[in-house]
């Protein structure tokens, strides 16, 4: 058992007065410490909250309010016209659920597909394993923008080009090295007595996989399930180069309207709407962060400590 | 075990490697042959021009600018978001002193922790959208809102060319922090008390502390983060593409290789073009990593 210099007991321990004005000064020192500790963390903590509850208070001001009153002032009177607004007017609840659409197939297949290859590579020996491994993996060292005119292309040559299927396939695509390189190394570490007694009792390879393997592996799914839906749904520079041509408004992702909305909006617009629709996709992060921020945390940051 | 082995395998694997190889592999070999060409994207005709995208490039001036600013982010951006970083994930792992002979965190670090990292889950073109508001250069801005009342500004954040770039890095370092705190605190965490306490019985000060036991002891995510940094610094299309004045402006002040290559392609149809800045950009991120990696090589301390 150690003490430490501002531990009490430490100190009355040694009895001389010495030690024991060494210990006032050191706690007088820790609660200067710990003060401007935290003086300097709810500074930035305002820095980061700040913008977002200016945001949703001007989403209830009208465009007078918000060119003429203190940014933080409250509105005048709560009303959700802005929020109808951009909901049917500026169409955000339109590109919400055609993001929720895509997110939702694009992840399911990441992961479906994903932890597939990244499970053969990891516990079966055949030619070409790590060939296959290694062009995977080797997709993380490349930047998006390298492919975008042959991606742009290869759309287009499929009849893709500002579909849905494009856009789907082309998430999975883009998501399956970081997905394949995570969840082989998760497969790897899995024990192989559970698998080699469901195959004693008579399991097929397809079998083990969906009913032993993919149970044992959950905590692994999850993390890398979350990173790839944050990652899908924020993404903006694939939806923008694919989701182009006669109609595509309609189809348009989140980000994309959103964005849309802010850069074509000129010296009339209605920013007020605007804050509406940036609300309404805030709003349902911080929901779904207050819920699992500790499972949203690891798995963002699951890339970076692997 | 052994029958159905191979039809297993080669049916696990063929429909990610069919998806990977069309739309990841096939498109990033088609970038190199590609930029090799002087291809307009609706005309049939295709010929080999051998470097000449490359020698063109070198001597264009917007080319030449992109690479100033990403220069510039590849600094700063690192820079500022890891010192800031480190700074806040010390406070709050050490901040609270040592009771018990155990050093804590200051009270409510997991709050903290919980806001700080919030921005790290807004897509960057939202993050775009709203502080192209914060920072607009009228009244209805947040921050020329808040100048207004005390009298002040107003400044011209995006269409001064000397601060446009900066407000963007600022943007860049307003959303990363959280995340490298939370990483940070997560190595700190992994750092066995023991060495804090021995080094606090010697007599160490905070700062001691941090510079001769929490740093060393952090490299490698240290490194970890810069590299990630720096690959973020080579992008910035989202931000750069929605917040600045005319796409890169004013005068070109703020564009970035992503945004050239989106417009060299999209609206110019220079397909050829286009592929060259992504050659380019290819070699100068592996080169980044690269070098990081080798520069920064330390001995890892085991534990």
């Amino acid at each position: 058992m150690t003490y430490t210099k501002t531990n009490g007991p430490a100190a009355s321990y040694t009895g001389s007065r010495h030690a024991t004005t060494t210990a006032q000064r050191d706690k007088k020192e820790l609660k200067l410490f710990s003060s401007f500790a935290h003086v300097a963390l709810a500074v930035w903590g305002l820095l980061v909250i700040a913008p977002l509850i200016w945001v949703i208070l001007a989403s209830f001001k009208s465009n007078t309010e918000i060119f003429t009153h203190a940014p933080f002032s409250l509105p005048s009177k709560i009303s959700f016209e802005t929020y109808r607004t951009a909901w049917t007017e500026a169409h955000v609840g339109r590109y919400f659920l055609n993001s929720v659409f895509v997110v939702a197939i694009s992840t399911a297949g990441t992961m479906l597909f994903g932890s597939m290859a990244a499970y053969v590579l990891a516990r079966y020996r055949f030619f070409g394993n790590r060939f296959i491994y290694y062009l995977f993996v080797s997709g993380l060292a490349f930047p998006v923008f390298l492919a975008l005119v042959p991606l742009f292309l290869i759309l287009q040559n499929l009849g893709l080009l500002n579909t849905y299927t494009g856009l789907i396939l082309v998430y999975i695509a883009y998501s399956l090295p970081f997905t394949v390189f995570f969840m082989t190394a998760f497969f790897k570490t899995l024990p192989n007595q559970i698998a080699e007694a469901a195959i004693v009792d008579g399991a097929s390879h397809t079998r083990l996989f969906f009913q032993v393997m993919l149970p044992m592996a959950r905590s692994g799914l999850v993390s890398i399930t979350i990173f790839n839906i944050v990652g899908q749904w924020n993404q903006y520079l694939l939806p923008v180069a694919i989701m182009q041509g006669a109609g595509a408004e309609q189809k348009w992702v989140l980000t994309q309207g959103i964005a849309n909305i802010s850069v074509s909006a000129g010296y009339q617009a209605n920013w007020a709407a605007l804050f509406a629709a940036l609300t309404l996709s805030i709003l349902p992060m911080i929901i779904v962060y207050a819920f699992f921020q500790r499972q949203i945390q690891s798995g963002l940051t699951a890339g970076a400590t692997k | 075990m052994k029958h159905g082995r191979y039809p297993f395998i080669i049916g696990f694997l063929i429909v990610p490697v069919a998806i990977y190889g069309t739309f990841v592999i096939a498109a990033y070999v088609q970038a190199f042959q590609l930029s090799f060409t002087n291809w307009r994207g609706f005309s049939p005709d295709v010929s080999y021009i051998g470097f000449d995208n490359f020698v063109k490039l070198f001597h264009d001036n917007t080319f030449w600018k992109a690479i100033q600013h990403h220069i510039l982010l590849l600094i700063f951006l690192p820079l500022l978001t890891i010192v800031l970083a480190l700074f806040f994930a010390f406070l709050l792992n050490v901040g609270g002193g040592s009771k018990g002979g155990r050093t804590r965190g200051v009270w409510g670090s997991k709050f903290y922790r919980v806001v700080f990292f919030f921005p790290q889950l807004l897509a960057l073109a939202l993050v775009a959208v709203i502080f192209s508001r914060v920072y607009s250069s009228d009244d209805s801005g947040l921050i020329n809102g808040l100048l207004n009342q005390v009298g002040a500004g107003p400044v011209l954040f995006l269409a001064d060319k000397n601060l446009a770039l900066w407000s963007i890095l600022a943007v860049l370092v307003w959303q990363a922090v959280g995340f490298y705190v939370v990483l940070f605190s997560a190595g700190m965490g992994s750092i066995p008390t023991e060495i804090y306490e021995a080094a606090a019985l010697d007599g160490a000060t905070r700062g001691t502390l941090f510079f001769k036991v929490t740093l060393p002891l952090l490299w490698n995510t240290l490194q970890v983060a810069w590299v990630y940094l720096g690959i973020a610094a080579f992008d910035a299309f989202a931000l750069v593409n929605v917040m600045s004045v005319d796409r890169g402006g004013p005068d070109g002040a703020t564009t970035v290789l992503g945004l050239e290559i989106y417009r060299n392609a999209f609206d110019y149809a220079q397909f050829g073009y286009a592929s060259a800045m992504g050659v380019v950009l290819f070699f100068l991120t592996i080169t980044f990593a690269a070098l990081t990696l080798r520069v920064t090589r330390r001995d890892a301390i085991e534990l």
